[in-house]
């Protein structure tokens, strides 16, 4: 049987980014929410993109197999993957046929049986993007609902034993208060199977993205991390979370 | 034991200094922990040469020119930078940085290079090169054809050595340390005698050859005794044997001015000496450094005297003094030592450089504390460069090899090369498609391609005409090499280089190509997608209509890569058909050093969409932005052209933003070796790695003053970046710079 194919936005094969080692990510097309701050506008739409055969794909992967070495492999971003997940499936098994490490980028609100199935037994390693820690703040900042079930997925993983990292993008004033940093502690910092957290400082390099595509960057008057911000974050997280890495 | 304390071998029979490593070198596998910072010697002599390289870039970039003298091996006394200081004495002329006339090449280019800065040369050096004395110059135009000097003159045949002299040769220095110079004119001695009859033109060419070798030996015992060196006998000391490799390796830049006078592979044969001294206690780990970080001192000052024209195939004044280090040997063990750490320890002690051009001989079973090392210099300096040892030694056979100028093999002693320049390829393709005329101006180079019919070009009839253009620019391109070859071996034979290295060695012709992705892509667009020429009044080529999207070069896309491939392997074939001077085995390199921009603005529009007269990009590198898919994409589709069709060389630069490389120092140094190993893992030939950011470039370019030692490598070398004129530095800023997040 022909596996679906997937509709890929484009491919960085210099991944350095998006997990251990190198890894080739590709960027699927589609997202269900809208952050603020999203980098990679042209990506939310379902629209656009380009269908491509998973053989293909895994093709590419296998031609970079001598540089991932024990340690990188591929790294499915977006957009929200998940939302293919039916494709992603046969793909991730495809690569793991070749010795290939996989692993998701994810924003976490996507609940169907197969973003579970990948999130609980299929992807090697997942990346929760967890955007907010209060649910108001999490439907301001990304314009849809979910936290919940970003919770729900994220201890999904962790009851399967398989490892995985958290990312959270510092926003001044929106996503760095003493509360917000304490929640997460709270939250995630006895999980065992969480091998790192990384902080991402806020910036504004995917603002012309939302000016090519005609639309409002909302985020135009953001100020971006001082130092002094990034360190206080950093000393507070540090104590919690022992792999802790501020990009 | 020998008297010194080495290991017994044939080497103290016969003269083979791979032996002597391979019974004496101690591989290394521990890290950089032990590494020292200058010496106050050291520094105090780099602050001298700094304000010297700060007066020679005011002074239009030579500093001082010498105008009475002719230089030979000995034809200077002795010169120091600051003498009490100094560790390693030695210098090309009697004054740091003072260039020297070296006219055998050709005489006409010294005189535009004095008078280019202002000066005149002595009367009587005029009155003997224009009245007695004939030069490599006056030879290879006295032999040139018509077809030759069209080819040339038009921009098919570029950067030929036939005004300047052809480098690549790497005497074997070590043999000076090791043995001293008597014991090799004994050696010298007893090959000549043994060179008889019947007296053909080779054995008459090879018997002067080797006199002409003695007598290059007893002047280096001179040039040595000027400084109160006693050469003619084996280095006793660690000292010695770094003093004694660079005295013979100066013997060679005072007598030559070719444009890459390599080192070799010096670094570990020294680290023989340093570590029997610091094991018996008579030096320190600090003594060590500064040895090395005042040879290497040394090393970069290397001056030759150029015309500014040369400037467009060979930007920056560079001098090639290429060192290879690390690798590995035949038997398993890795020819990393100390002393290779210690080369590149120079790049933090005396700061970033071009030159030493170090390559890194990589190999995937080097010790992780080395290849951690490389990887954390490039990011810091992006001052060296990569080359695939496992594939060199494999394809090659041998384990004691240097690189001559950017990315060749060349078996140390035992092999030379003779340096070919390149063709322009993408001009060829240009052929195909005009009937055998040059696009630019209708001459006729190639007779018998039939004009194309129909608008649309037909993938098939092109590739046709493509085959014949190809085959008959080879046989121009053979011809004047020969030609080349012939002159310099009898009006500026290397004698003092060849002097070191073994009697009647193996040869390769190192010929090259340039535009190699402009030509994939052109093929790959007329495959692909629809390609219609727009023609001018006499029928050439000016422009060209792509309708529909094709696959591009850079991606890791088999549909072009493989075209890009077979080309190098049907251009290469071509050329070894073609009987050599000297009976040289022909090699191909894809390669462009930096004469890309030159070969770009003397080419017409090309059918992938480039302009008339839009730089090519460097060495086999996918043309920018070109490469849609990143680094390693890029990375693979050139690694698909097989080293066995370009055995020269493929030479790709890689530059990236350090943020790219990884999120913190220690990813981005893991990266970087994962990225050489994947790379070189794919049999892969070379790469220049850059870890830069592009503001710091355009900084650099608003306020030079402040970058004195910014090094960027280009194709197989690396440059100051502000000694590059401002056409090239704007080439280097619109290159790909990978800078994906
Ligand atoms: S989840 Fe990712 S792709 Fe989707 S909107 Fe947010 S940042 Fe953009």
């Amino acid at each position: 049987m022909e596996s679906k194919p997937l509709n890929v936005h484009s491919i960085e094969s210099f991944g350095t980014q998006d997990g251990p080692g190198i890894r080739m990510v590709v960027f699927l097309q589609g997202c269900n929410i809208r952050c603020k701050y999203c980098q990679n506008a042209d990506t939310i739409s379902l629209e656009g993109g380009t269908l491509t055969p998973i053989d293909d794909l895994v093709k590419r992967a296998v031609n970079m197999k001598p540089y991932f070495k024990n340690i990188g492999g591929v790294t499915v971003s977006g957009g929200e993957p998940l939302l293919q997940a039916d494709a992603l499936i046969p793909f991730f098994k495809a690569l793991n046929a070749e010795g290939i490490n996989t692993n998701v980028d994810t924003n976490g609100t996507v609940t169907t049986e197969a973003a579970k199935k990948i999130i609980s037994e299929v992807s090697d390693l997942v990346m929760f993007d967890v955007k907010h820690t209060t649910v108001e703040g999490f439907e301001a900042l990304v314009k849809a609902r979910g936290l919940k079930k970003v919770i729900e997925n994220i201890e999904l993983r962790e009851q399967s034993g398989k490892p995985y990292w958290l990312r959270y993008v510092l926003v001044p004033g929106i996503t760095d208060s003493d509360e917000s940093l304490e929640w997460l502690a709270q939250t995630f910092g006895n999980n065992k199977h969480l091998d790192r957290l990384e902080i991402l400082p806020f910036h504004k390099l995917g603002e012309h993205k939302w000016e090519m595509l005609g639309e409002k960057y909302e985020l135009q008057d953001q100020e971006e991390n001082t130092q002094e911000n990034l360190d206080r974050v950093e000393a507070y997280l540090s104590k919690t979370f022992k792999n802790l890495v501020i990009k | 034991m020998s008297s010194q304390g080495f290991k017994s071998g044939v080497w103290e029979q016969e003269i083979n200094v791979r032996d002597f490593v391979l019974k004496n070198i101690t591989p290394y596998e521990g890290d950089d922990s032990f590494l020292v910072g200058p010496s106050a010697k050291t520094q105090k002599l780099w602050d001298v040469c700094k304000e010297a390289l700060k007066e020679e870039r005011e002074n239009n970039g030579v500093r001082e020119i010498d105008t009475k003298t002719v230089s030979m091996i000995a034809s200077f006394g002795a010169g120091y930078i600051d003498q009490e200081n100094e560790t390693i004495v030695g210098l090309q002329t009697d004054k740091l940085l003072k260039r020297a006339m070296k006219p055998y090449g050709g005489f006409k280019v010294v005189q535009k290079a004095v008078s280019e800065h202002g000066l005149e040369i002595d009367p009587v050096v005029t009155e003997a090169f224009s009245k007695y004395c004939k030069t490599h110059n006056d030879g290879v135009f006295d032999a040139y054809t018509d077809e030759i000097r069209k080819f040339r003159s038009l921009g098919f045949l570029t950067g030929l050595p036939d005004n300047y002299a052809r480098g690549r040769i790497i005497g074997d220095y070590r043999r000076v340390a090791l043995y001293g110079i008597n014991r090799l004119i004994e050696g010298k001695k007893a090959d000549l005698e043994g060179i008889t009859g019947p007296m053909t033109d080779h054995t008459i060419r090879l018997r002067e050859e080797v006199a002409e070798q003695i007598r290059a030996l007893g002047e280096m015992i001179k040039m040595g005794a000027a400084y109160g060196l006693d050469l003619s006998r084996p280095a006793e000391t660690g000292r010695e044997a770094v003093q004694w490799t660079y005295m013979a390796y100066l013997a060679a830049v005072k007598e030559q001015d070719g444009a890459a006078m390599s080192l070799g592979s010096v670094s570990s044969f020294l680290d023989i000496y340093l570590k029997r001294d610091i094991d018996n206690g008579v030096i320190t780990e600090e003594i060590a450094q500064e040895y090395i970080d005042q040879f290497v001192m040394k090393l970069r000052m290397v001056r030759h005297l150029r015309m500014e024209a040369y400037d467009q195939i060979f930007a920056g004044d560079p001098t090639w003094v290429t060192e290879s280090i690390g690798g590995m040997l035949a038997d398993g063990r890795s020819k990393v030592t100390q002393t290779s750490f210690r080369f590149l320890q120079t790049l933090y002690n005396l700061g970033p450089s071009p030159e030493p051009n170090i390559t890194i001989l990589w190999s995937d079973k080097l010790p992780q504390g080395f290849k951690d090392y490389c990887a954390k210099v490039s990011i810091d300096t992006s001052s060296i460069q990569y080359e695939n040892d496992d594939l060199m030694r494999e394809n090659r056979c041998s384990d004691d090899y240097g690189i001559a100028c950017c990315v060749s093999f060349q078996e140390l002693g035992k092999h030379i090369q003779f340096f070919g320049a390149r063709t322009n390829l993408a001009k060829t393709l240009l052929l195909a498609l005009n009937g055998g005329r040059c696009e630019n101006t209708g001459t006729l180079m190639v007779e018998g391609i039939a004009p194309l019919e129909g608008d649309v070009l037909d993938y098939d009839a092109v590739v046709a005409n493509f085959k014949i253009a190809m085959k008959q620019v080879a046989r121009v391109y053979n011809e004047s090499m020969n030609i080349i070859h012939y002159m310099h071996d009898k009006y500026y034979y290397e004698k003092a280089q060849m002097s070191l290295i073994d009697t009647n060695p193996r040869i390769n012709i190192a010929y090259g190509i340039a535009g190699l992705s402009i030509v994939a892509d052109s093929l790959s667009a007329i495959k692909h997608a629809k390609v219609t020429p727009v023609r001018n009044e006499e029928g050439l080529t000016t422009d060209f209509k792509i309708e529909g999207e094709f696959p591009k070069y850079g991606n890791d896309d088999d549909r072009v890569d493989f075209i890009a491939r077979d080309v190098v392997e049907h251009f290469n074939n071509d050329l070894k058909e073609l009987r050599v001077y000297k009976d040289a085995e022909a090699t191909m390199s894809v390669l462009t050093i930096t004469s890309n921009v030159s070969y770009g603005k003397k080419t017409g529009a090309t059918p992938d969409g480039r302009a008339a007269g839009i730089p090519f990009a460097p060495g086999a590198n996918p043309m920018h932005g070109r490469d849609t898919h990143g680094a390693i994409a890029s990375l693979n589709s050139v690694s698909k052209i097989n080293y066995k069709d370009s055995q020269d060389g493929v030479s790709n630069t890689f530059s990236i933003v350090p943020k790219s490389l990884g999120a913190t120092e220690g990813e981005r140094v893991n990266n970087l070796v994962f990225a050489l190993d994947g790379y070189f893992g794919k049999n892969a030939h070379h790469l220049n790695v850059n870890v830069l950011n592009r503001e710091t470039l355009m900084d650099a370019m608003e306020r030079p003053e402040e970058y004195p030692q910014l090094t960027i490598r280009v194709s197989g070398y690396a440059v100051n970046f502000v000694r590059l004129s401002k056409e090239q530095q704007m080439e280097v800023l619109t290159r790909s710079f990978h800078d994906k997040m």
